[in-house]
């Protein structure tokens, strides 16, 4: 079965000069996105704070829920529906007080509150300042040093600058492009998002290294061709196999997306973000990249 | 690599059985007792937010165990420079570690006392204040500042094993984290509140005596009198439930300690038939209370925990045999409670709870639920995809990707590491991604044959040329796990454990069974065409 033609030749690097405007665009975008809402919707994970999923056994109304933290003080508490009609996340980002004793409050006074609905607490979550904290900084330290050891790597494995810096420039692409998305949805930034950054990386590092591999083996075997020619067919050559594997992984996180469960939710809408991106950006920010240093910097000296 | 065709098989085949093997315990509870023995392995252990439960961590405050530390040392000098007749008039602790007095009268003998006596403080300054007074500051020697730290961490996480055995939680973990954080996980608890209470606590039990000549109003107004503390009682009115605080003036000696408790037992009145608890001294304890109650008859002493008064009756005689009750309008299971905190012990320094996660029972059971369907559904989408692109290879690739599957979780078996929800969802995705693997394999397959290479050399190139591809590829999604898993705790740590180990057992299978398989056929029973 042949999903791609043999022998397809589809202008992908023709089109590079519009989708540098796209690529832009999209970046752009994610900037002023996390600039407007002033930085991520930390969650507990980093932010600190406290967090209460309490589900009740009949459908409520959020204002009811809203009401009762009023009652107890604590109006500024962040109230929102999860998963079904009776099922609610309480979040309250104060990190310096008794956060204990908080939970204790609040956990009665709903108890009390709605005795006749049967209330479940499904899950608590409590950070102090310091925990958060801690965790923020570990979680720039796993992305510069994945960030890191990927280029070393990928130097190391192609040796000229060029396809290093393809690779490297497509991953800042994709993690600034998911960021976006992340800030756009206004998805619970939390360790398990952090989670789906790093995978992206490999991810999208993986394909472009499909690609260029294939690159790297037509350069040998054709030599009469320019470089522009050798990276259309060789993206044409993997695409079948690009399309497949982008479609599978997809196709499970979909699933995981539909069937997961409301507590992955975040998780899988920023994967199939980082997904999309991670296969455009093997395309449309990697090649054009090495073709470009190749015409301009490395050609340069060989008009010498 | 193994060239003969059987002995590749049997490698792979003792493989695979013994991964079944592993997994045996996670799909059954219907096991001879000696499996275990011959076969290392349990039922895959599941994550806190699979199976419910509490994970903690504790911060311990070690500063004010040193701070205690000098208060008593505090009180201890008092007492000496008292019965030496020295006359001293300001005597305080400062800071955590510091000790200021104004101190007159001959200077060699308090200098005397001080060097016998209280050489673990040093003289940090003694400068002359007016007629023969002098202004002494002694700090503690730090090494012992920091043995008493240590000592108080140490002694925080054994009183906290003690008291959570007594709550009885199947597999409870109690580990320390770092220098002074201390990592409580109590899986599958119903009663996440009581177990807070429990574990925080510091349940310091101190006998004090009241001070019956000082004026208890003035010292209300702030002149409490040198050696004095006020200290209040918790009375709920019964009937409104409101709560008052009373005030006592009691001496702050602290004559005795819970350290000398040697059993802690709920009992009821005999009246009213309400709980009080019990307490029981030990030898030295008994003797000790014998002393104070003997040499304190008609006073009042004060029951106090966590600096909170209990009670304060009157002391009618000596009382030997080293018994004594609290009471205080109880329930039976604030007793109880109270009782096993008594019988674990006193924390040494107070402990902060910095972090809290807690998920009930059925949002874990939910999420299981949730994962296992996931999963299932995409094996048979991504196997169904495979036979129907690849066709008969399509079935090749499939008993790869279930091998794999079964590899992964035999793995995470054997090295007793945590599925989370997120390690579902790492399956999930190392699922595809294993399909990766296999179409690098078959397309480079296809290619050569449509180049007219022959079988055998198809298959050749096919592997030949993927292979180096497949470790490149995967090997950059591995680092990122890797750095996920160093980085990372809890949850997320589960799913950089199992992407990392679906990823190599992927390469595995993906490389070297399916090339197996593709052998057997066109050696063995010799197909002449591809189906691919």
């Amino acid at each position: 079965m042949e999903l791609i033609p043999p022998n397809t030749r589809i202008d992908f690097i023709g089109k590079r000069k519009i989708t540098v405007w796209i690529s832009a665009a999209a970046i752009l975008l994610s900037l002023a996105s996390i600039f407007l809402h002033g930085g991520l919707r930390y969650g507990v994970d980093f932010a600190g704070g406290l967090l209460i999923q309490p589900k009740f056994s009949k459908a409520m109304d959020i204002s009811e829920v809203r009401n009762a933290m009023e009652a107890i003080g604590l109006k500024d508490a962040n109230v929102q529906n999860f998963g079904g009609e009776n099922e609610f996340l309480i979040r309250i980002e104060k990190t310096s007080e008794d956060l204990e004793g908080m939970s204790k409050k609040i956990q009665t006074s709903l108890q009390e509150r709605f005795k006749d609905k049967a209330l479940e607490i499904r899950r608590v979550e409590i950070v102090g300042p310091k925990i958060g904290k801690d965790l923020k900084t570990k979680a720039l330290w796993a992305l510069g040093l994945s960030f890191l050891a990927i280029l070393i790597y990928v130097a190391w494995r192609f040796k000229t600058v060029a396809y290093g810096l393809g690779g490297i420039v497509a991953l800042f692409h994709d993690v600034m492009v998911t960021y976006g998305a992340i800030s756009l949805f206004q998805l619970e930034y939390s360790l398990p998002l952090l989670a789906v950054i790093l995978t992206i990386i490999g991810f999208s590092i993986n394909d472009t290294i499909v690609i260029f591999d294939r690159v790297r083996e037509n350069v040998k075997k054709m030599r009469k061709e320019n470089l522009e020619t050798i990276f259309n067919i060789s993206i044409n050559e993997t695409l079948g196999r690009t399309i497949l594997t982008s479609g599978t992984v997809m196709m499970v996180v979909l699933i995981l997306f539909f069937f997961g469960g409301p507590v992955i939710h975040d998780f899988t809408t920023a994967f199939i973000v980082g997904l999309v991106s991670g296969t455009y950006s093997t395309v449309y920010i990697a090649s054009p990249i090495v073709l470009f240093w190749e015409r301009h910097i490395t050609g340069r000296r060989k008009k010498r | 690599m193994l060239r003969g065709l059987k002995w590749r098989l049997i490698l792979y085949a003792a493989i695979s059985v013994f991964a079944i093997l592993l997994l045996l315990p996670t799909l059954t509870s219907q096991l001879p007792q000696w499996y275990n023995k011959v076969i290392p392995t349990e039922k895959i252990h599941l994550g806190l937010d699979l199976q419910g439960g509490m994970h903690l961590i504790l911060e311990v405050e070690a500063e004010k165990a040193v701070e205690s530390y000098v208060e008593r040392i505090k009180n201890d000098l008092r007492d000496d420079l008292k019965e030496k007749r020295i006359p001293v008039g300001k005597l305080e602790r400062e800071k955590t570690n510091q000790i200021i007095l104004e101190i007159s009268g001959e200077k060699e003998k308090w200098e005397k006392l001080l060097s016998q006596r209280y050489s673990i403080m040093q003289e940090l300054s003694s400068s002359p204040l007016e007629k023969g007074i002098w202004k002494v500051v002694l700090v503690l020697d730090s090494r012992q500042a920091d043995q008493t730290k240590k000592h108080a961490i140490d002694q925080a996480l054994e009183t906290i094993r003690n008291r959570i055995d007594q709550f009885g939680v199947a597999e409870p973990e109690i580990t320390l984290q770092g220098t002074e954080r201390i990592l409580i996980q109590l899986p599958g608890i119903k009663d996440p509140q009581r177990a807070i209470n429990l574990i925080g606590r510091t349940a310091l039990l101190e006998f004090k005596l009241v001070d019956e000549e000082g004026d208890l109003d003035a010292a209300l107004k702030g002149n409490v009198p040198e050696g004095d503390i006020i200290l209040y009682q918790r009375v709920v009115d019964p009937q409104t439930g409101g709560v008052r605080k009373v005030p006592f003036l009691l001496k702050e000696k602290t004559m005795m300690t819970g350290e000398v408790l040697k059993d802690a037992r709920v009992a009821l009145d005999s009246q009213f038939h309400e709980p009080y608890v019990a307490l029981e001294f030990d030898d030295i304890g008994a003797k000790l209370f014998e002393q104070i109650t003997g040499a304190n008859v008609k006073k009042r002493l004060a029951i106090i925990l966590d600096d909170n008064v209990y009670s304060a009756p009157v002391i009618q005689e000596r009382i030997p045999g080293g018994r004594a009750q609290i009471t205080g309008r109880f329930d039976t299971k604030e007793a109880s409670d109270l009782a096993i905190v008594l019988r674990a012990g006193a924390l040494p320094a107070p402990v902060k709870i910095i972090e809290e996660r807690t998920v009930g029972p059925s949002l874990g059971q939910d999420s299981i639920r949730q994962g296992i369907i996931s999963t299932l559904i995409s094996a048979a989408l991504v196997a169904l995809f495979m036979v129907f692109y690849y066709r008969a290879s399509g079935v090749i690739a499939d008993a790869a990707l279930t091998l794999n599957i079964i590899l992964t979780l035999a793995t995470l078996a054997l090295f007793r590491a945590t599925l989370t929800l997120p390690g579902i969802a790492g399956l999930v995705l190392s699922v595809g991604m294993a399909v990766d693997a296999n179409i690098l394999v078959h397309e480079r397959i296809k290619e050569e044959l449509r180049w007219g290479k022959t079988i055998r050399a198809a298959i050749d190139q096919g592997y030949h040329r993927a292979f180096v591809t497949i470790i490149d590829s995967n090997l950059t999604t591995l680092i990122a796990g890797v750095f996920l898993y160093q980085f990372g705790t809890g949850p997320v740590r589960g799913f950089a454990v199992t992407l990392c180990i679906g990823i190599m057992a992927n390469i595995f299978t993906a490389v070297y069974i399916t090339r197996w398989m593709f052998d057997f056929l066109t050696l063995r029973l010799n197909v002449k065409r591809l189906s691919i």
